[in-house]
């Protein structure tokens, strides 16, 4: 199968690669997929809790070029969005931007799960930090 | 050294070009029917075609009329179960054969499934070989045929075909083996093995595609087969149509320097499976070698490099030509049947390579295909959560995943 330039320019320069500190309280983390189906994406988002706005995005994908790809593309995408603009990024844009064939659109699903799962993970944080904040003031 | 290597031998092999330069008269110059009886033309091509019978009976120990050339081994195997069921329909419909076949074996027993036949497919063992208890204890008294194939064509074993062959022998129940990936790179005899019928194909010894050969024993016992193609009845009536008199002959020249070379070039094919093996596994942690490592074809080299999914592996070393058992390299998105049969875990077949050292492979390549294969797994690591987690600790297996 041939690859399109931009799937090939992410494999070999992969955007973002590292990770943060999953026990920030500003750092929400994405986990999906699993090894036995192929491909496993962590992406994780640094929020600043004042403008919600992400500064920095990381993520490490297990999988076939076209699912590091997209992870890659997504960590790009992310950084300078609020936390509800993420959410608007759809698997199509993904498709669309690196050209991914229709046996491909799964890695695409699987990085805006991931990308929805690292902002559903900070929002949850916020929530408990903010409880936790209720609970001193009282 | 030249760019891109080839080193899937086990997919096709190039055709030798001392093959090539024997094939090439029986295009232009001697192209005649080898069915023409009554000119000269007919007469040189059936020549021909009978010296390549030898050629090929000689390598594995049969005779001559014990061939029929066919189309390739996807049709010998067809021919051999098809054509088995059918003559022995009346003593039994059962045949044996194991999950770890080929294709051509195992949708052809789909097929006559179909047809009322019933299929017992044998498991492998973790290292790839079928466990012979469990073959004598699926022998019934409608038992007619055994198909296991000689050694497998992504991980390389070497299934104990005279054990096998003897077990057969004593139930009174053919034996037939597809040995397409085994005749030519290690010794194969029909009568030592005790072989009733054995598939083979020219594109996998260094000869031309689109041709192959099936032995079918004339003694002890004589073995028949119902012909699945009709026509002028040619190949003593078990396979009609005009022989590839070209394709024919190159079939027999491999089979030739394949009896010739083998010696020399199963121990030049070994030293570079065993460097390449070594380099890898000394290199990088985490490496599995899938099947056997005893009972193994000298040229192959299955190997998972965890934590890495095989595909992307393939893009980085696209200057190199080799499979993956990964499913994203696959039609069906579904990892490796052989080796998801090992029960290794899936994951493990997503992050396997399969290479095939061949007769024209040097150590230069080796080296190289080992050198860039340890720098892209090393990178891919880097990228890979799962080898993050792992170097923390964490024991995989627990983790409960978001499947999708
Ligand atoms: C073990 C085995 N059997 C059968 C075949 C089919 O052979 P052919 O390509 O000659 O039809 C192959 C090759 O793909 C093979 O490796």
């Amino acid at each position: 199968m041939a690859y399109s330039d931009k799937v090939l320019d992410h494999y070999n320069r992969p955007r973002n690669v590292g990770s943060l500190d999953k026990n920030s309280h500003d750092v929400g983390t994405g986990m999906v997929g699993a090894p036995e189906c192929g491909d496993v994406m962590k992406l994780q988002v640094k929020v600043n809790p004042e403008t919600g706005i992400i500064e920095d995005a990381k993520f490490k994908t297990f999988g076939c070029g076209s699912a590091i790809a997209s992870s890659s593309l997504a960590t790009e995408w992310l950084k300078g969005k609020t936390v509800d603009q993420a959410l608007e990024i759809k698997n199509t844009d993904i498709v669309n931007e690196l050209s991914l064939p229709p046996v491909k659109i799964h890695c695409s699903v699987l990085a805006e799960d991931a990308i929805k799962a690292a902002i559903g993970d900070y929002k949850k944080k916020q929530q408990v930090t903010a409880k936790a904040e209720t609970v001193a003031v009282q | 050294m030249k760019l891109p290597i080839y080193m899937d031998n086990h997919a096709t092999t190039p055709t030798d070009p001392r093959v090539f330069d024997a094939m090439k008269p029986y295009f232009t110059d001697v192209f005649g029917n080898a069915a023409s009886r009554n000119h000269s033309f007919g007469w040189e091509a059936e020549e021909a075609v009978e010296k390549a019978r030898k050629q090929i009976a000689d390598l594995i120990g049969a005779t001559p009329k014990e061939i029929v050339f066919t189309s390739g081994a996807t049709e010998s195997n067809n021919l051999a179960l098809k054509g088995i069921a059918e003559m022995y329909a009346e003593r039994g419909n059962h045949i044996i054969t194991q999950v770890i076949e080929h294709k051509a074996v195992l949708d052809t027993c789909k097929r006559l499934e179909k047809n009322g036949v019933r299929i017992t497919y044998l498991p492998v063992r973790q290292d790839g070989l079928i466990d012979l208890d469990q073959l004598r204890a699926a022998i019934t008294d409608k038992t007619i045929l055994i198909s296991i194939m000689y050694a497998n064509n992504e991980i390389g074993v070497v299934q104990p075909v005279k054990d096998i062959a003897k077990i057969a022998k004593e139930r009174g129940v053919l034996f037939h083996t597809d040995a397409v990936q085994a005749v030519g790179k290690i010794p194969v005899n029909v009568i030592a093995d005790g072989i009733d019928v054995l598939s083979l194909s020219g594109h996998k010894l260094y000869g031309p595609k689109g041709v192959g050969a099936l032995y079918v024993r004339r003694r002890n016992p004589r073995v028949q087969i119902t012909a699945q193609m009709d026509g002028g009845g040619h190949e003593r009536g078990m396979r009609s149509g005009t022989l590839n008199v070209p394709g024919i002959v190159g079939l027999g020249a491999a089979c030739e320097i394949a009896r010739r070379e083998m010696a020399e070039e199963t121990k030049r094919l070994s030293f570079l499976r065993d460097k390449l093996q070594d380099k890898l596994t000394q290199e990088l942690d985490e490496v599995y070698i899938n099947g056997s490592l005893e009972h193994r074809l000298p040229n192959n080299l299955n190997i998972s490099f965890a934590y890495v999914e095989g595909e992307s592996l393939l893009m980085g070393i696209n200057d190199i030509a080799v499979s993956s058992g990964s499913a994203c390299t696959s039609a069906t998105l579904e990892p490796s049947y052989v080796l998801k049969a090992l029960g290794a875990g899936d994951d493990l077949a997503h992050s396997s390579i399969r290479f095939g050292i061949g007769r024209f492979n040097t150590e230069e390549e080796v080296d190289y295909v080992a050198d860039k294969v340890i720098d892209v797994v090393r990178k891919l690591r880097e990228l890979s959560p799962l080898y993050e987690m792992a170097k923390e600790g964490v024991d995989l297996s627990k983790v409960v995943w978001a499947a999708h």
